[in-house]
């Protein structure tokens, strides 16, 4: 039987990180407690991201890595997807330019979502190939625990048969309807309860049932395990369900507190992702997912891990971080203030979903044209090759723009165009071929632009239409970044 | 090739509201307003009228968007009446409409209105719409000062000259307008500023300032056109006033998709002028050209349009200025009446107010900043972005000029 197993990974943690103190010292007034959170930074999206953007950032920098054949399935992980009914897997496949022979799954509903949909994937039909993406953008009330302790991020994985870098030893699953917190349906924020019941009743009494019977079923000791992956804050009780659970202390795998904070249903595959950067061939990496339950998977790192360098980091990812002081931007960018954007923002940003379903792969997938006579780029790809020396009618193949390295040609800093990030910067990008583009840059800080300098492509949200709850996305200049690291 | 239009069509008659924020009246009272001076000029009576092009951009925020809104304001008698729009452009279409009808016989005398009411759309600067389905999905909603602030890095890296001796010409060029608009009673603005107080303005879109942008306001400017001989007939022999050239180029996409072009210049403005000055019968711009009137929506804009129309050589427009070339006592004004910097940019009447000011400088009519031996004048209007636009080039002169 072909074995199954992990052939890539990569994550993805938004530039901007709030410092956890400015978020104390805006409170400091009413909840002077929350000083001691008030270490480290915390990861947040910026206005143009969301778990659809992520998930694509992480997933592309997963795919690049390898040659990748097919993909047969998606899934995608998250609590906080922005469509409840549009599969965001399915668009997610369309901005990765996969086939549309793809199965394709949202899975959601808990903070396990991510380390269950990557136990499906692995139990998928041995031969296929997979890639399983988590993902979520945190909401939290001002004030809560929460709004210091939580991150935004996201992680994918691609799964496949050849070349792999860890295999399935086995897993286990509790299922026990525990509720630390939960979040109802049409709320953003969690209710939480009280930390030493969720500790003392929940941690150190489900993760130790659930890991006693994946050990009973491996065969595998506790004193085996060579990278613990916990995707529990409180640095103290991981170690108590370490120590609960018999395993070394030393084996427990770093939360990204620090950099990062908790991603939710996607912090447990960032963690892994994390591990598998330093783990060594043979090496036993035990994954829990917690929430209702607990998901456990042991792995063990195959001689291909040497391979971990090819993908892009989340050392690296923590490390590209911009410093943010704003808890006022952090609040606007989380829509939990509503800032007076003027008339500019009032500006009707509906969507014919029609001509969108139409130009798809032009819009989603980032599609434009190459002339088969002139071999000039362009994007987009139209009935008549734009190069005035040429002008040929019906010669344009489909020439992809997702990987392109352009280079900027002008820009401008704008004041008076809406956004909610001002100013809006934006200008033209130049592209091999003879391509020029009018793109939106994305996260360059003010002063940042010069003519000249590499950009890389990313997707994004292009606006939000507030009159009907919907948003529509396309692809912007980024600073040029290497996948590798 | 085409005999083209030189001096087939007699301008009678002008008129010009006064431009401003003209929160006491509406669309239709602005016209009247210029249609009242226009009328008393041409000595016709509306009757006579047997055709009208209206040019108007932002129908949904004035009057509609048909063309019944002007024969009903000026009682036209149930005459043919066509609504224009083409951007900046839109008041130099109403007046190519109406002068290609006289010129090809179709009507014998026709009106060409311009106007727009663009304060009651509650926006400071032009507002924000749809650039249509498809570009709407891709396209950044940019600004007018954003695209145009982007021939900036592009013009300084291609004549290799700093950002602030570019901003210092920039300046030089608000500060023209303004000297000159303080001289006009029609213009919004007629305030004189310091070099120093436009370089320090705030920020609108960078290295665009506040006084770097054109105002907005409301405005009307209409023209009655007709032939040269039925113009005498009407006792038009003094100081006739004819059509020398209209031209008109828009982008194809070249400048936007296929990285030919630098960003430095207007294509459009060079292919219309070069095309307009064949049409006149022009050789040397610099000389036989007395005045030009420019689409100074942005201080850059009107820097480059010199080097577009050949009015300065490429990259020599920030000498030029600097020098004064351009000033009112310069060897060849720009934009004496006080430009988009201090008229605004009623889109519709932009183009139809440049005209007046030419027509009223041959007449003698310009007051105190009137010219001498004004034989003939350029009007240009740049709508769109430097990347995609419309460019409009009409010259007017005395019909007795040769």
């Amino acid at each position: 039987m072909t074995e199954t197993g992990i052939t890539g990974f990569s994550g993805y943690i938004p530039r901007r990180r709030l410092h956890r103190q400015a978020i104390a010292e805006a409170h400091s007034w009413a909840i002077p407690g929350l000083k001691a959170l008030g270490k480290g930074e915390r990861s947040f999206c910026g206005h143009d991201e969301d778990v659809i953007t992520m998930a694509v950032a992480a997933a592309r920098a997963s795919l690049a890595g390898v040659t990748a054949g097919k993909i047969d399935s998606l899934l995608l992980a998250s609590t906080t997807l922005p469509f409840a009914d549009r599969q965001n897997s399915t668009f997610v496949g369309e901005a990765l330019g996969l086939s549309e022979d793809l199965h394709t799954a949202d899975v959601c509903g808990s903070q396990r979502a991510g380390t269950s949909a990557l136990l499906q994937a692995l139990r998928c039909s041995p031969g296929s190939s997979s890639l399983v993406i988590a993902a979520e953008r945190r909401y939290s009330k001002p004030g809560s625990v929460q709004e210091l302790t939580s991150g935004d991020g996201a992680a994918a994985l691609l799964l496949g048969s050849g070349n792999i870098l860890a295999r399935l030893l086995g897993s286990h699953t509790v299922s026990r309807d525990l509720v630390d917190h939960f979040r109802s349906t049409g709320s953003n924020v969690d209710y939480t309860l009280e930390e030493r019941w969720i500790r003392d009743e929940g941690y150190l009494k489900i993760i130790p049932d659930t890991l006693e019977r994946l050990f009973a079923k491996t065969g595998v000791a506790p004193t085996d395990i060579n990278h613990f992956v916990v995707p529990v804050v409180a640095a103290r009780t991981v170690a108590l369900i370490a120590k609960k659970c018999g395993i070394e202390a030393a084996a427990v795998a770093d939360n990204l507190q620090g950099k990062c904070g908790d991603t939710g249903s996607a912090h447990a595959l960032l963690m892994l992702i994390n591990t598998l950067h330093s783990a060594v061939a043979g090496e036993k990496i035990l994954l829990l997912g917690f929430g209702q339950g607990c998901d456990a998977l042991l792995f063990e790192a195959t001689n291909e891990i040497t391979r971990a360098g090819d993908f892009r980091s989340v050392q690296a990812e923590l490390d590209k971080g911009s410093a943010e002081n704003s808890y006022m931007r952090f609040l606007s960018h989380n829509g939990a203030i509503d800032m007076d954007w003027g008339i500019r923002g009032e500006r009707d940003t509906r969507t014919a979903l029609s001509a969108l379903y139409r130009n798809r792969d032009t819009i989603t997938g980032f599609v434009g044209g190459r002339c088969t006579v002139c071999d000039t780029v362009q994007f987009p790809k139209t009935g008549i090759c734009v190069n005035p020396d040429c002008n040929k009618p019906g010669t344009q193949v489909d020439e992809s723009f997702r990987d392109k390295v352009g280079s900027i040609k002008s820009f401008t800093e704008d004041h008076l165009a809406h956004s909610v990030s001002p100013p809006f910067m934006y200008g033209a990008v130049r592209f091999e071929g003879k391509a020029s583009l009018i793109m939106e840059f994305a996260d360059f800080d003010p002063g940042q632009l010069k003519v000249g300098d590499p950009v890389s492509m990313c997707f994004r949200i292009k606006d939000q239409d507030s009159m009907r709850n919907f948003r529509r996305y396309f692809w912007k200049a980024m600073p040029a970044q290497s996948n590798a690291g | 090739m085409a005999s083209g239009i030189k001096d087939k069509v007699a301008i009678i008659g002008m008129g010009c509201s006064r431009f401003g924020e003209r929160w006491d009246c509406n669309a239709e009272d602005l016209m009247l307003e210029a249609y009242a001076e226009c009328l008393e000029d041409a000595g016709i009576e509306t009757p006579q009228v047997e055709a009208a092009w209206l040019g108007l951009c932002y129908d949904e925020q004035s009057m509609g968007k048909s063309a019944i809104s002007l024969p009903q304001a000026l009682r036209l008698a149930n005459v043919p009446v066509t609504r224009v729009e083409n951007l900046c452009a839109t008041g130099s279409e109403a007046l190519r409409g109406a002068a290609y009808a006289v010129a090809a016989g179709a009507c014998d005398i026709a009106l060409a209105m311009g106007v727009e009411k663009l304060k009651d759309t509650g926006f400071g600067g032009l507002p924000g719409r749809s650039m249509g389905t498809f570009d709407d999905l891709w396209l950044p909603a940019i600004s007018a000062p954003g695209a145009f602030a982007q021939i900036c890095p592009a013009y300084t890296e291609k004549y290799d000259i700093s950002a602030a001796e570019l901003k210092q010409a920039m300046a030089h060029v608000s500060w023209k307008s303004h000297e000159n608009g303080a001289l006009n009673p029609k213009a919004h603005l007629q305030n004189r500023v310091t070099k120093e107080r436009i370089l320090n303005a705030p920020m609108i879109s960078s290295p665009l300032g506040m006084f770097d942008c054109c105002g907005v306001s409301d405005g009307a400017a209409c023209a009655i056109v007709t032939t040269p001989e039925i113009a005498r007939k009407l006792g038009k022999e003094h100081d006739l006033v004819s059509i020398k050239s209209m031209q008109l180029s828009l982008s194809n996409g070249a400048e936007m998709f296929y990285d030919s072009w630098d960003g430095s210049y207007a294509l459009t403005a060079e292919i219309a002028s070069q095309k307009a000055y064949r049409e006149a019968g022009i050789s040397d711009p610099g000389t036989e050209l007395d005045l030009v009137e420019v689409h100074d929506c942005f201080s850059i804009t009107e820097l480059i349009t010199m080097e577009d129309l050949a009015l300065s050589e490429r990259g020599g427009a920030c000498q030029d200025i600097v020098e004064g070339k351009f000033d009112r006592d310069g060897a060849l004004p720009c934009n004496i009446d006080g430009g988009l910097k201090c008229f605004g940019h009623p889109l519709g009447a932009t183009g139809l107010r440049m005209v007046y000011e030419i027509y009223q400088q041959i007449h003698g009519r310009a007051g105190d900043r009137q010219l001498t031996d004004v034989r003939q004048g350029l009007t240009h209007n740049l709508g769109g972005f430097p990347n995609r636009n419309v460019c409009s080039i009409t010259i007017v002169g005395r019909h007795d000029m040769h």
